[in-house]
C-alpha cells in the first residue's frame, strides 16, 4: 500500500537577511504519525512549521498539505504557537483565547454563536480547563496556558496538528495530560507535529522524528532512525553517553 | 448654554469617540508611540494638499495628511527592519523629519493663513463653530461636526465588522495568519484609520491632544478591566468625559481648551491609576501586604499541622524556631485566633477544625491551582483571588 503524505515540503529554503536559516529542506510527513522535529537551538525548527503554515515567506520550495497549496487548505490545518510569542496580559479570558480557534472556519467579518462556544467549551473540558474558562489568561500559570492553547488547536478540528514547543515550561502534571491528547490524536487518524526539546522523551512519546539543523538530517520511524549516528550528525557532538535508549 | 458651546461639547465629544476606538488598539499592540509620530508627520501632506486645492477645507487635504501618516509607519518600519536602530529609535527618526518638512513649506509658502504651527499643535476649538457647512445657504452646522462624524461612523462600522479579525490578529499575530487573516492588511487597515481620525481631529484639537484622546483613555480603561469590550467602551467613556468636563474647566479658567482637555485626561488616568480595584497602586499596596500576612498565617498554620508535640506548638516557639520577630509573630497569632483557626490552651496552640481545614485546603489551591474548592474563601483572603 501507497503511504499518505500529509504534507510535503519539496526544497525548501529560508533566509533572513540573507543568511539561510533552513537550506534545501525536502521533508514527506505521512498520515496519522506523531512526529518530533528535534534539533539545537537555531536549526530552524520553529523556522520550518511557520513557513508550511505561510507565517514566513521561503526564498524557494513549495509546500502542499495533502496535495494542495496550503493556503487551500488552512481547514485541515491547527497550529499551537510558542506560549511566549503572545502577550498574555490581552484582556481576555480562557474561553475567548479557545474561541478564537473557530475564527478560521468562520472566516472574515461572520460572527462566533453558539455552535463555536459549545465547540470551545468541549475542548476546555477536554484539557481539564473548563473550571477556569472564566480566567483572566494572565491569571493562569504557564502549564494552564498551554493548555488553553491546546483546546484553541483541538477546536479547530484539524487533520494535522502543528505545535511549536508545547512542553515549554510546564509541569510533569500537564506534560501528561498534553502528550495524552496528542496520542488520542494519532489515534483518531489525526498528523501531529510537535517541536520537541527534550531529546530523552522522543523514544516514549513520538513514532516518527525529523532530525533538523538548518538542513534535514533524517526523517523516518523513531525505532530505525532514533539513534547515536543521528543525533551526533544533528547536534555536532557525541550523544552515546548522554541518550539511553 | 449657547449653541456654540453645545456644538464645541459635540465636536470635542466625537473627535474623543473616534480616537479612543483606534487608541485601545495601538495599546494592545504597544504601539501608542507611532500616534504620536502618524500625528506630526501628517502636516507635510496637509500643506501640499493645502497648495494643491487652497482651500483647507477640501477632503484632499484628509487624504493627503492621512497618505503621510501612512507614510510614517511605512518609514517606520522599514528603517527598523534594518536592524540598525530599534523602532523607537525609528519612530524618533521619522516624524521630526517629516514634521519640520511640514514646517517649513508652511514658513516659505502659507505663512498668511490660518494653517500655523500652533493652530497644528494645539488646534482652536473655540473657532470650530464658525467654519459652518452651508448647502444652498442652509446652515448644516459646523463642517468639523460632519468630518469627525464621518470618520467616526466609517470607525465604527470597521469595528464592528472586524471586530474578530483585529482582536485575534492583536493578540496572536502567528495564528491569525495561519487562519488566513491577514495581520497586515489589518495592521494598515488600523493606521489608516489612525491617521485619517488624526487628520479629522487635528483641525479642532491640535496633534498633541489627538495622541492624548488616542493613548490616556486606552491605557486608563487598561487598568479597569479584563474584556476587551468593555476596553472600549470604558476607552470611550473616559474620552468623552475627559473632552466635556476639560472644555469646562478651560471655560472656568479662561484657558486653552485642548490643554484643558488634555490635563483632565491625565487627572483621570492618576485618579484610575491610584484607586482601580485590582491594578490600582493603592489596592496593589495594600494587597500585597495582605498576601504577606496571609502567607505568614499560613506558614504558622502549616507548622502547627506539621507537629502534634507541644513543644513545637508553645507559643514562645514562633520566635525561636519560625524565627520571625516577636510583633509580627504577635499579630500572626492575633489574626489566628481572630479568625478561629487557633485555640491557645495554657500557652500551648492548637488547630481548630476550621483551622485544619483552611491549612489542607489552601495547600491544595497552591499546589493545583484548581480554585474550584476555594471560592467560599475567596472573598476573605487575597491569596486565593489569583
Amino acid at each position: 500500500m501507497e503511504t499518505k503524505y500529509a504534507v510535503t515540503v519539496d526544497d525548501l529554503t529560508v533566509a533572513y537577511n540573507y543568511k539561510p536559516v533552513l537550506w534545501d529542506i525536502d521533508l514527506s510527513i505521512p498520515e496519522g504519525v506523531l512526529m518530533a522535529i528535534v534539533g539545537p537551538n537555531g536549526a530552524g525548527k520553529s523556522t520550518l512549521i511557520k513557513s508550511i503554515l505561510g507565517i514566513i515567506n521561503p526564498i524557494a520550495g513549495s509546500v502542499s498539505v495533502y496535495g494542495k497549496p496550503y493556503d487551500k487548505q488552512r481547514k485541515l490545518v491547527a497550529y499551537v504557537p510558542q506560549k511566549g510569542s503572545v502577550d498574555w496580559d490581552f484582556p481576555t479570558t480562557a474561553l475567548d483565547v479557545v474561541m478564537m480557534g473557530t475564527y478560521g472556519s468562520l472566516g472574515w467579518i461572520k460572527r462566533p454563536g453558539s455552535t463555536q462556544k459549545k465547540a470551545a467549551l468541549e475542548a476546555l473540558e477536554k484539557v481539564g480547563m473548563l473550571p477556569f474558562k472564566g480566567r483572566q489568561i494572565s491569571q493562569l500559570s504557564g502549564g494552564q496556558q498551554q493548555r488553553i492553547f491546546l483546546a484553541r488547536a483541538l477546536v479547530q478540528n484539524a487533520s494535522i496538528y502543528f505545535m511549536d514547543e508545547p512542553f515549554q515550561g510546564v509541569d510533569a502534571t500537564t506534560e501528561i495530560a498534553i502528550i495524552n491528547i496528542l496520542k488520542e490524536l494519532r489515534k483518531a487518524g489525526k498528523t501531529v507535529v510537535v517541536v520537541h526539546h527534550d531529546l530523552q522523551t522522543v523514544p516514549e512519546y513520538f513514532d516518527w522524528v525529523t532530525f533538523l539543523n538548518v538542513k534535514k538530517i533524517a526523517t523516518g520511524p523513531v525505532k530505525e532512525i532514533f539513534n547515536d549516528d543521528n543525533l551526533t550528525k544533528t547536534y555536532g557532538i557525541n550523544y552515546k553517553v548522554s541518550v539511553q535508549q | 448654554m449657547s449653541s456654540a458651546q453645545i456644538e464645541i461639547q459635540l465636536i470635542a465629544s466625537l473627535v474623543a469617540v473616534a480616537c479612543a476606538i483606534p487608541g485601545v488598539f495601538l495599546v494592545l499592540r504597544k504601539m501608542a508611540l507611532i500616534s504620536d509620530a502618524i500625528s506630526h508627520s501628517i502636516l507635510p501632506g496637509l500643506v501640499i494638499g493645502f497648495f494643491i486645492t487652497h482651500d483647507l477645507n477640501s477632503p484632499l487635504l484628509i487624504l493627503m495628511g492621512a497618505l503621510s501618516g501612512i507614510l510614517t509607519v511605512v518609514l517606520v518600519e522599514y528603517i527598523q527592519k534594518t536592524k540598525l536602530v530599534k523602532e523607537d529609535t525609528a519612530i524618533g527618526l521619522v516624524f521630526p523629519a517629516l514634521f519640520s518638512i511640514g514646517v517649513l513649506l508652511i514658513a516659505k509658502n502659507a505663512n498668511d493663513v490660518h494653517l500655523d504651527v500652533d493652530a497644528v499643535l494645539l488646534g482652536e476649538l473655540a473657532f470650530a463653530p464658525f467654519d459652518r457647512l452651508l448647502i444652498n445657504d442652509v446652515d448644516l452646522g459646523p463642517k468639523s461636526v460632519w468630518v469627525i462624524g464621518t470618520i467616526l461612523l466609517i470607525t465604527l462600522s470597521l469595528l464592528i465588522a472586524f471586530f474578530k479579525e483585529l482582536k485575534v490578529s492583536t493578540f496572536d499575530t502567528g495564528l491569525a495568519t495561519a487562519l488566513g487573516f491577514s495581520p497586515i492588511v489589518l495592521h494598515y487597515g488600523l493606521m489608516s484609520v489612525a491617521s485619517v481620525t488624526t487628520v479629522g481631529a487635528f483641525d479642532a484639537v491640535g496633534a498633541i491632544l489627538v495622541v492624548a484622546l488616542m493613548i490616556a483613555p486606552a491605557a486608563t480603561a487598561y487598568l479597569l478591566t479584563n474584556d476587551l469590550k468593555k476596553m472600549l467602551i470604558l476607552s470611550i467613556i473616559f474620552g468623552v468625559f475627559s473632552a466635556i468636563s476639560g472644555y469646562w474647566v478651560a471655560h472656568w479658567l479662561d484657558a486653552s481648551i485642548s490643554g484643558s482637555m488634555t490635563t483632565m485626561l491625565g487627572l483621570v488616568f492618576l485618579v484610575v491609576y491610584l484607586f482601580a480595584p485590582n491594578k490600582g497602586l493603592i489596592s496593589v499596596v495594600y494587597r500585597n501586604k495582605q498576601q504577606q500576612k496571609e502567607v505568614q498565617l499560613l506558614t504558622f498554620l502549616l507548622h502547627l499541622n506539621n507537629h502534634k508535640e507541644e513543644s513545637e506548638r508553645h507559643i514562645n516557639h514562633l520566635n525561636e524556631h519560625i524565627n520571625w520577630h516577636k510583633v509580627k509573630a504577635k499579630s500572626v497569632v492575633e489574626l489566628a485566633e481572630k479568625n478561629n483557626m487557633i485555640v491557645i490552651d495554657n500557652q500551648i496552640i492548637s488547630l481548630t477544625e476550621k483551622g485544619k481545614v483552611f491549612t489542607e485546603k489552601a495547600i491544595d489551591y497552591i499546589i493545583t491551582n484548581d480554585d474550584s474548592k476555594i471560592e467560599s474563601m475567596k472573598k476573605d483572603f487575597f491569596l486565593f483571588r489569583g
